[in-house]
């Protein structure tokens, strides 16, 4: 028995050895990507008062601008859709997304892309993405906000 | 066997604390009965198939029906647990009786805030799920009931607290008894990881809630949330651990291998279990990325008790099945006790808990964590860590604990046996099935069944979500069955046959143990559990606090 507990012991160091080793190459990897691929995370675009989104925030005229060689596109996310209607870029190029809702909380997960913020109202969120394959991707919220929930898409239309 | 009917009076009298056991106990199967009806209806819904009309006007809508679901499983069946065996375990290993008039005061407490809130929840009035976030604003009562629910834990939290305080002081110097230390460091992290809720519901719900301030600031209601909201899942996986150290091998036939890391990996959870919540926001604006991938770095951390865990209670297994006779590398497996229900309950628990374990890693993994962010990923992961491992571990408790509480045999032995098979196979297949299809990305918590056609790519993972929901009906009905088969029988065993409840011997014990000692010094790690929460969510949530931008409130349901 006693044989047997000092086995026991030896494989329960290697085990925990290896969970150690492995968790630390995790925490590496986490921190390199986000460092270097973390463009789609989403950041803080600063506060905002709920009640001027839709009259004199830079939101009240849901666009996309060209800036330069890239895109800044400001958009809402409200229940239950999300404006502009249909967000117009180029393939390639970057694009800034700052969005914000008027009323509750939302998602904005752009399907096939990382690209998947929590929409709070009272705060802007930031996010870069540069779409390097043309065509339609759907939004689509995926955080609870009502009723009509279930229903709430927008559009991307990526151009060549 | 001698058979006699004996009035409750009679049963209980030597032992009031397992009649509050016993009602805590089916108080919570109870809420997780009602909340599990729930279950195939959302399994349906992910299939595609939309049942709710036919329940317009009991039910009237799918999130009516999720926010049930939802409160009713994770918030009130698995804190009832908590509160029926991490109270009677410490009182039964100490030999010693719980102030039986607070004892009933968490009782009352946690069964009126259940009443409370209920009244709106069916009313319609609270259709806010089982995260509440502002400024989605329900009827004023579902606040009060739910703090009121939530406090009655912290009556809990005193009578183990009391319980260890008077063995300390019969036993000065004696390292604390392994159930009860475990039961008293989960109750002390569950303290530390409350106060988020605590201070979100009584601060700001509830005076939001009836006119007395005009809003809240969601990302402030959001942070505190989830500062409670990711303990909270250890606060109803511990309990389970506990079945599993301290029953499990025993009811295997063996013994647990190592005493001091059973407390050592509960140590980790007192420490790292609450500094983490942030994973739960890596999502959310007005959080500086600086702060998540510290609180990445904490999550990966609360991994090392689980992995220990997954160590220590495999060698366990293997210990008894090895004492059963089991030869060979794999011999052992085979002649573990697969016919015992309890042994069923935990074991299948333990196993579905690898793939929902390998799961976690993902979604504390900050970058990775924005494909399955919001996705049915996230359902699928928790179906297998709450509703597998820690509800069939409380099942598993159930089929000892309410024989030895009522002196009543379990019957439905069958169907106990079958119902764990089946909720295991049901809960895996959807676990399958929700994780590829949150990959995919579709989103959690929607009536997609009301939008046919928007997610024709996940047609077979849909059709795996209708077949599991049969299955786990069918297991929910068998459980019940064997549950109240037993506890409504009128028959009772005399009192020399009580079914017992022994805790596991174990292999190598505290006794000169350095980790046993450093481990039970609790006021000392508390304070260090204390000061890791400070460092991880001081600054942030002054940097909230001093900035608050309050929103109205809606109701959009």
């Amino acid at each position: 028995m006693q044989d047997n507990h000092k086995v026991i012991e030896a494989y329960e160091r290697g085990w925990l050895v290896f969970g150690l080793a492995m968790i630390l190459v995790f925490i590496v990897l986490i921190g390199y990507t986000v460092l270097n691929r973390g463009e789609t995370i989403s950041r803080g675009g600063g506060q905002i008062e709920v009640a001027t989104v839709r009259t004199t925030s830079p939101f009240a005229n849901p666009r996309v601008e060209q800036v330069g060689d890239e895109y800044v596109a400001y958009v809402q996310a409200f229940a239950f859709g999300y404006l502009p209607a249909e967000i117009r870029v180029k393939r390639g190029v970057k694009v800034t997304f700052y969005i914000t809702s008027p009323d509750v909380q939302h998602g904005f997960y752009v399907e096939g892309t990382n690209i998947n913020p929590q929409i709070i109202p009272g705060q802007a969120t930031k996010l870069e993405h540069v779409f390097d394959r043309a065509g339609t991707y759907r939004i689509v919220c995926n955080e609870y906000c009502g009723i009509g929930h279930a229903q709430m898409f927008g559009k991307i239309v990526v151009e060549e | 066997m001698a058979v006699k009917t004996l009035s409750s009076l009679d049963v209980y009298s030597g032992h009031p604390e397992r009649k509050y056991t016993l009602y805590t106990l089916m108080l919570g199967f109870a809420a997780l009965l009602l909340g599990t009806l729930f279950g195939p209806l959302q399994a349906l819904n992910y299939g595609g198939v939309d049942a709710y009309p036919l329940l317009k006007p009991l039910v009237q809508s799918y999130y009516q029906g999720l926010t049930l679901h939802g409160v009713l499983n994770a918030i009130v069946f698995t804190q009832l647990m908590a509160q029926a065996l991490l109270v009677y375990f410490p009182a039964h290993e100490l030999k010693l009786r719980p102030n039986m008039t607070l004892a009933w005061v968490s009782w009352w407490m946690a069964f009126m805030g259940l009443v409370t809130a209920a009244i709106p929840l069916w009313g319609n009035a609270a259709t806010v799920l089982y995260t509440f976030y502002p400024p989605l604003k329900g009827h004023w009562a579902f606040y009060v009931g739910a703090a009121v629910f939530v406090l009655s834990s912290w009556v809990s939290i005193y009578l183990v607290l009391d319980l260890w305080r008077r063995w300390k002081r019969a036993n000065p110097g004696k390292i604390t008894p392994l159930v009860t230390y475990l039961s008293l460091v989960h109750w002390l992290m569950w303290f530390l990881a409350s106060l988020g809720l605590v201070v979100e519901v009584a601060v700001f719900l509830i005076p939001w809630s009836l006119g007395l301030i005009q809003g809240v600031d969601p990302l402030l209601a959001r942070t505190l949330f989830w500062y409670t909201g990711h303990p909270i899942v250890y606060f109803w996986l511990l309990p389970a651990y506990v079945v599993a150290y301290t029953l499990l091998p025993r009811i295997a036939g063996g013994k647990l291998i190592s005493d001091p890391l059973a407390r050592l990996a509960f140590l980790l959870f007192l420490l790292f279990s609450v500094p983490v919540g942030f994973h739960h926001q890596f999502a959310d604006p007005g959080i500086s990325p600086g702060w998540k991938f510290f609180h990445t770095v904490l999550t990966m951390m609360v991994a090392v008790p689980s992995l220990m865990t997954a160590f220590t209670l495999a060698a366990s297994l293997e210990n008894a099945g090895r004492a059963r006779g089991g030869r060979g590398l794999l011999g052992w497996i085979r002649t573990l006790p697969w016919h015992n229900p309890a042994f069923l309950g935990v074991t299948l628990g333990l196993i579905s808990f690898i793939p929902g374990g390998a799961g976690g890693f993902v979604n504390a993994s900050f970058p990775l964590n924005q494909v399955i962010h919001n996705t049915t990923w996230i359902v699928g992961h928790f179906h297998l860590q709450v509703a597998t491992m820690v509800t069939m571990s409380a099942m598993a408790a159930a089929f000892i604990l309410v024989p030895h509480l009522t002196r009543k045999p379990l019957l439905g032995v069958g169907y106990a046996r079958a119902a764990m098979w089946l909720w295991f196979i049901g809960m895996n297949l959807m676990g399958f099935a929700l994780h590829w299809m949150g990959y995919l990305g579709v989103p959690r918590r929607a009536h997609i069944s009301e939008v046919a056609g928007q997610y024709q790519g996940t047609l077979p993972f849909m059709a795996l979500n209708i077949i599991s929901g049969v299955i786990l009906f069918v297991a929910a009905a068998f459980f019940f069955y064997a549950l109240f088969a037993t506890a409504l029988q009128n028959q009772r065993l005399p009192e020399a046959q009580t079914p017992e409840l022994v805790f596991t011997q174990v292999v190598s014990g505290p006794e000169g143990s350095r980790i046993a000692q450093l481990t039970d010094r609790v006021g000392f790690w508390f304070a260090v559990a204390a000061i890791l929460i400070v460092l991880a969510y001081g600054l942030p949530l002054v940097q909230i606090f001093t900035s608050l931008n309050p929103v109205p409130g809606v109701r959009l349901w």
